[in-house]
């Protein structure tokens, strides 16, 4: 799913600072999950910037509101007339989220109120871990499931590089080496001989260096 | 395309030469300045000249911004020594890394050492975007391909001279997994690597370990192995890299070495102690030396001694590598 984090109050407050009537919008579906942006934590947000404006002697107009997703339009356009109804949105949606919002009101200034970080899953309660960086191109049958594109800190194909020691990446030693966990991993599968072949220079044009990616599904097209 | 390493020359740099002709080879590094200062290039070089055979020219060392290794290479070529320009993947992409190499070939450069590059988390820019469009190994094979196949990396020809360079490449012999060390420096050779210069060596025997294994695989007979060494400089660097260099091994009997250097000397007399660490640290990294020339299949020593260029003169002489060979012209 995709992990967000929520931006620290001060600086929403700055970004909502000359609007009267702000409606803090939650997301229902990653954000949720991962206890950014989802229905909760939009209602938290609204209440600490209705006391931060209140201390300041500003309106204290903040409503809330949750959506089961803001990417995609059937979600979107039931809640028009609650939009029109404020100055300004901020978005706990991740950017994606953000920018459906701001696409469908043109007029309507969409504030991001969460950091979208990435691609990843909880491990374990509290602990959100980037799991895949979207190229484009998977390679996981390669290497043992394991994403050296997402978690190696270089991306290398063929890893572990120098730097490797007890597991652990250089760049940080709290962080697994992803080369060390895919080569314990072919171990256990038996398939150490994948890791003796050169790994072609990998091609980046399926991934963000491309452009901007879409897909077109003519079976999906009304 | 295999790494093998014939005797014929491919590229006739004076580091190939030697190698070939079975001269045990010694090999420095030299760090280009943080600045645009060309004097440093100067100082540093004449303390490397006529004492190794060939110098290594770093690419912005943990991703520090310094002068760029072409352009080092360049002046060390005007001032009659060989260059080994690093090229790392950290901060150009393919495109980038050919350019250079063009450049790098038609302004004289012969050697090439290929490198993935330090993450810019350890340097002076931690907020850059890092490139890393190849790595180590498919850099090497980009190189070689376009030096053996007169191909682009994207399969076009090159028209014209291609840039034909002696490929090295680093391999780091105390890094995990241990046992797969030598099957990556097997994919190195397999790209087409024709040297290896390792990461320092405090610890021979596990280095002998490593040698004999690359051994078992076949791989000394198609690659030069250059034996990284360098010397330390005092009891807190020993310590330093004991316990903070990533992929770094340093026996505790070398600390302790460090450590009794100064025994007799009071905490107060900070310059007799400062020389007696570099005594020492010279002495230490002269022994490793003699030793790591014993392992089968060591074709030579690469001394690392960044920022400290003037003790390498002292090294290469307590090593018994003085003088070094000339090659007829
Ligand atoms: S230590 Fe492992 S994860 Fe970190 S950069 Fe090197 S290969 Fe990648």
């Amino acid at each position: 799913m995709i992990i967000a984090q929520r931006k620290p109050l001060e600086e929403i407050k700055e970004m909502v600072a000359s609007y009267e009537k702000v409606l803090v919008l939650g997301c229902g579906t990653c954000v949720a999950v991962c206890f950014a942006g989802g229905e909760k934590e939009a209602k938290l947000l609204a209440s600490e910037l209705r006391m931060a404006r209140q201390m300041e002697g500003k309106s204290t107009q903040i409503i809330e509101h949750t959506i089961q997703r803001q990417c995609e339009w059937e979600f979107i356009d039931p809640i028009k007339e609650l939009v029109a109804s404020v100055d300004a949105v901020v978005s706990t949606a991740c950017g994606i989220g953000v920018q459906g919002m701001a696409e469908r009101f043109e007029d309507k200034p969409i504030f991001p109120g969460v950091n979208t970080t990435f691609l990843g899953m909880p491990v374990q309660p509290g602990e959100f871990v980037e799991r895949c960086q979207a190229c484009g191109d998977c390679i996981l049958d390669l290497t043992g499931g394991i994403c050296p594109v997402a978690r190696c800190a270089k991306s290398l194909m063929n890893g572990p590089c120098g730097g490797s020691q007890n597991g652990k990446c250089e760049v940080n030693p709290e962080t697994p080496c992803a080369w060390q966990l895919i080569y314990d991993r072919l171990s256990k599968l038996g398939q150490l001989e994948r890791l003796l072949d050169v790994m072609p220079a990998k091609n980046w044009s399926t991934s963000r260096d491309g452009g901007l990616r879409k897909i077109i599904r003519e079976d999906l097209k009304l | 395309m295999s790494g093998d390493n014939g005797k014929e020359l491919v590229v006739g740099s004076k580091l190939e030469r030697l190698l070939k002709a079975g001269h045990f080879v010694v090999t420095g590094e030299l760090g280009p300045p943080q600045s645009a200062d060309r004097s440093v290039i100067e100082k540093k070089a004449s303390y490397l000249r006529d004492v190794v055979d060939a110098v290594n020219i770093t690419d912005n060392q943990t991703a520090v911004v310094r002068m760029c290794s072409m352009a080092v290479a360049k002046m060390l070529i005007d001032l009659g020594i060989e260059p080994i320009m690093q090229m790392t993947c950290r901060d150009r992409n393919r495109i980038a890394i050919q350019s250079d190499l063009l450049g790098a070939y038609a302004l004289g450069v012969r050697n090439l050492l290929c490198l993935t590059g330090d993450h810019q988390s350890f340097g002076n820019h931690p907020q850059a975007k890092n490139v890393h469009d190849l790595d180590s190994i498919t850099l090497i094979q980009m190189v070689r391909q376009m030096r053996d196949a007169k191909k682009f990396q994207c399969g076009e020809e090159i028209k014209g001279q291609e840039p034909r360079f002696f490929i090295g490449g680093a391999a780091n012999p105390f890094a995990d997994p241990f046992e797969f060390r030598p099957y990556r420096l097997g994919k190195k050779v397999k790209a087409g690597v024709e040297f290896i210069q390792t990461q320092l060596i405090f610890n021979v025997p596990k280095f002998r370990e490593f040698m004999k294994r690359c051994g078992d695989l076949g791989l000394l007979d198609k690659v030069y192995i250059l034996a990284g060494v360098g010397p330390i400089k005092s009891l807190a660097a020993a310590r330093y890299m004991a316990t903070s260099v990533p992929g770094m091994d340093v026996p505790q009997e070398y600390i302790d070495r460090m450590a009794n250097a100064v025994k007799s000397i009071p905490q107060e007399d900070k310059k007799a102690r400062r020389e007696a660490w570099e005594r020492e640290g010279i002495k230490i990294c002269a022994e490793i030396i003699q030793q790591v020339r014993e392992i089968p299949g060591v074709a030579g020593v690469h001394i690392m001694s960044i920022e400290w260029e003037s003790a390498v003169p002292e090294i290469v002489q307590q090593a018994g590598l003085l003088p070094r060979p000339k090659l007829d012209a």
